[in-house]
């Protein structure tokens, strides 16, 4: 699990390194690939561990004190959708990461609404558009990593 | 060759993300077709409004002491320049219609567009 969480913090670091697209808050949302991993090898207690903790290590060493709100409320609206898809057991693990990467999204959004009063509304479909994407590519390597690691 | 997904979870994965697909394109619809030319720029930082301004006057504002340059030109709004690293402000491009918004979120401020009639009386001074 530790493994699984300095896995998770060099895989945030690994992505703030790539250039954004230009719009903010589209990503690819690489560490979530540790997380959706740990969901399912490892169960949800660790997955939600793994999670909280990498955002609060890696806004405490490359972000700023915004960033850990913004990064919080997402992961965490993102983590309790997941675990509830996982439960349900109707989906695989691609349409429980591509929910999990909108979730994500929406929260941050959520985010930015509570602490600032903007108008976000205009950025909901860009940003679902982008969980989307992003949350199937995640979720096809997840599903890969799922099948050929054992533990 | 084994199949990484079970068929039946494949056919309910595509589902979810084709739903996920048309509500982006429908909420991007609705707020395209909902939109109306603003008529001024109003600048909050933490959420309280600090400054308008007309998007029917060309100029250039410095805002929060500096850190953000807002110009308005053409009835648009947008920010020149910001003292952030990222400058992802910058590159949120420029705003005309109502309840556009440009978010600076390490200097916590926002420009909106708003209000319709855009010769708000309490901004002709002298």
């Amino acid at each position: 699990m530790a493994m699984c969480i300095a896995l998770a913090m060099i895989l945030s670091y690994v992505e703030s390194q790539i250039p954004s697209p230009g719009i903010p808050g589209v990503k690819l949302g690489l560490a979530n690939l540790v997380v959706v991993f740990a969901l399912y090898r490892l169960g949800w207690k660790e997955a939600a561990g793994i999670s909280l903790l990498r955002v609060f290590l890696v806004s405490l060493l490359f972000g700023h004190a915004a960033s850990l709100a913004y990064s919080a409320s997402g992961a965490a609206l993102s983590l309790v959708g997941m675990i509830l898809l996982k439960k349900w057991d109707k989906l695989s693990c691609v349409a429980v990461s591509v929910i999990g990467g909108v979730l994500h999204n929406a929260g941050q959004i959520l985010m930015a609404w509570a602490l600032m009063g903007a108008n976000v509304v205009w950025y909901l479909p860009v940003l679902i558009l982008s969980g989307t994407i992003a949350g199937v590519a995640i979720g096809v390597v997840s599903a890969i990593l799922v099948k050929r690691i054992k533990l | 060759m084994k199949r990484l997904f079970a068929n039946k979870k494949l056919l309910a994965d595509l589902c979810v993300i084709l739903a996920l697909l048309l509500l982006a394109g429908g909420l991007a619809l609705a707020l395209r077709l909902g939109r109306e030319a603003g008529g001024q720029a109003v600048v909050r930082v933490d959420g309280r409004v600090t400054e308008r301004h007309s998007l029917a006057e060309n100029g250039v504002y410095p805002l929060n002491g500096g850190s953000n340059i807002l110009v308005i030109e053409n009835g648009e709004a947008f920010l020149r320049e910001a003292n952030c690293p990222d400058l992802l402000c910058v590159k949120q491009g420029r705003i005309r219609y109502n309840g556009q918004t440009i978010t600076c979120l390490p200097n916590r401020l926002t420009v909106t567009v708003e209000g319709g009639e855009s010769n708000g009386v309490d901004f002709t001074v002298g």
